[in-house]
């Protein structure tokens, strides 16, 4: 299995590439090529351009700003779960790192494909939705960004029109100390048949001041429901809340059948793993007001 | 064609490639290195798997065009001047192989694996291998194996990993 041909650019800056962009209409971009190749080999795609952004260091940064954290959409996964500044301002980044792929996996792949590629199985994309990432969109025109929750449409759909591809991430100064990720996947590194995500910042009297969760692997884009996550705050958390919360989420999903697991069973692991990320979360948010209240 | 340059197991290599010649390809095709074993072409079996600017990397994933400029290792730059090393030693001790298909990709994943984390657990060995597929052995000797290296490397019987 070999990818059919096609015509090659390398570009050296990201105007050059997305002037490249504009002109071709059946291209597309390049990065760690860890979904894109095994597509091409498998001829599931077989892009006329393909555009190599490989070369384009202006793409590589980690940066603080005011806002948050910048990140360009030519990070990798390795550098993700090792950088400094991601361990401290969003570790639950470096932590789900461990859960993506293996490590041949992680040292090419990189944030903006995993996000571009929109595989609703995929941990980075659950991580963008329970934190409202937004996403940094280029054309040659015209530079936009685009919340998470609105950038994945379906199953590898998102909102990105033909001549534009992802340039970086930005995500948002959040309360990340109470936040927890699980998963259960048949063997390390495999996609998960379900994923959960929490994060949970607490009251002084120790109530719900705000709780997120998402989930992955249980529709055809990351799963999150901020109404029924409003219904949470000011209560008390309490294994018997993390139930009840697991018991509705459970029947408020629609996963599918497929080869891998039933949609019951995916339902029964979705409400699982709620609980799970839900008793994380609140171990951390209470480890981190100990913390606070310390210093 | 276009022109690139690889530096494979410390040889520079000037060749000509067609961009979609994956990077295994050339390595085995062209610079005949044919260790380097191709198994399922879709980044699933390990057995591809090079160090790439030091790091694994699937080289049926990976262009050799957006390889151009790197330096490569594959499992014939393991051994140095006649000497196994200590992965390879421990393998043969092990008998981590039978047919010995995967057995690359397990030497360059298992190699790397070490030269970071030079006293793993068990747990944290069979993690560090998952995305190697071995479809005789069962695993257990090659578990076996890589914690013999680790011995090996420890105790400095042979030589050691990181020379550069």
């Amino acid at each position: 299995m070999k990818p059919p041909a096609f015509q090659y650019y390398q570009p050296h800056t990201l105007d050059e590439a997305l002037q490249l962009l504009s002109e071709h209409g059946d291209a597309k971009i390049l990065a760690g090529g860890q979904s894109l190749i095994p597509m091409m080999n498998m001829r599931l795609a077989h892009p006329d351009v393909l555009i190599d952004i490989n070369g384009l260091t202006e793409l590589t940064h980690i940066k603080e700003t005011d806002q948050g954290l910048a990140i360009g959409a030519l990070v990798r996964h390795y550098q993700l779960e090792q950088h400094p500044l991601i361990q401290r301002k969003v570790p639950l980044v470096a932590e789900a790192e461990h859960l993506i792929g293996h490590p041949a996996i992680r040292s090419r792949g990189t944030i903006g494909g995993s996000l571009s590629h929109a595989d609703p199985a995929a941990e980075l994309p659950v991580l963008a939705t329970l934190f409202d990432w937004e996403l940094v969109v280029s054309s040659a025109a015209a530079e936009r960004t685009i919340p998470a929750r609105e950038f994945f449409l379906s199953y590898f759909i998102t909102a990105l029109a033909p001549d534009e591809m992802v340039t970086g991430v930005r995500t948002p100064s959040h309360a990340h100390a109470g936040a927890h990720i699980t998963e259960y996947a048949v063997r390390a590194g495999d996609f998960a048949l379900a994923i959960a995500a929490a994060s949970i910042v607490l009251n002084a009297s120790d109530t719900i001041q705000s709780a997120r969760i998402a989930l992955g692997g249980v529709a055809d884009i990351p799963w999150r429901d901020p109404d029924f996550e409003a219904s949470l705050q000011g209560q008390s958390p309490s294994p018997s809340l993390w139930r009840e919360v697991g018991q509705h989420i459970k029947e408020a999903i629609d996963p599918t059948d497929d080869l891998h697991a039933s949609a019951d069973y995916r339902r029964q692991l979705a409400q699982t793993l709620v609980e799970k990320a839900l008793a994380g979360a609140l171990e951390r948010a209470k480890l981190a007001e100990m913390k606070g209240r310390q210093a | 064609m276009v022109p690139i340059t690889l530096t494979v197991n410390g040889v520079k290599h000037a060749l000509e490639v067609e961009p979609r010649w994956l990077l295994a390809d050339v390595l085995r095709d062209e610079l005949h290195l044919t260790g380097t074993h191709l198994g399922c072409e879709q980044g699933v079996c390990g057995a591809c798997t090079v160090l790439l600017d030091g790091r694994p990397a699937r080289s049926c994933l990976t262009l050799a065009v957006t390889a151009s400029g790197c330096e490569i290792t594959t499992v014939e730059g393991l051994a140095k001047d006649g000497v196994l090393h200590p992965v390879q030693e421990a393998f043969w001790q092990e008998h981590a192989l039978q047919c010995g298909f995967c057995t690359p990709g397990f030497l360059m994943t298992a190699a790397h694996f070490l030269e970071n984390n030079p006293n793993p657990t068990r747990s944290a060995i069979r993690e560090a291998l998952s995305g190697n597929l071995c479809r005789c052995t069962g695993y257990q000797h090659i578990v076996n194996a890589v914690e013999r290296a680790a011995t090996i490397i420890r105790e400095g019987d042979s030589h050691a990993i990181s020379q550069d």
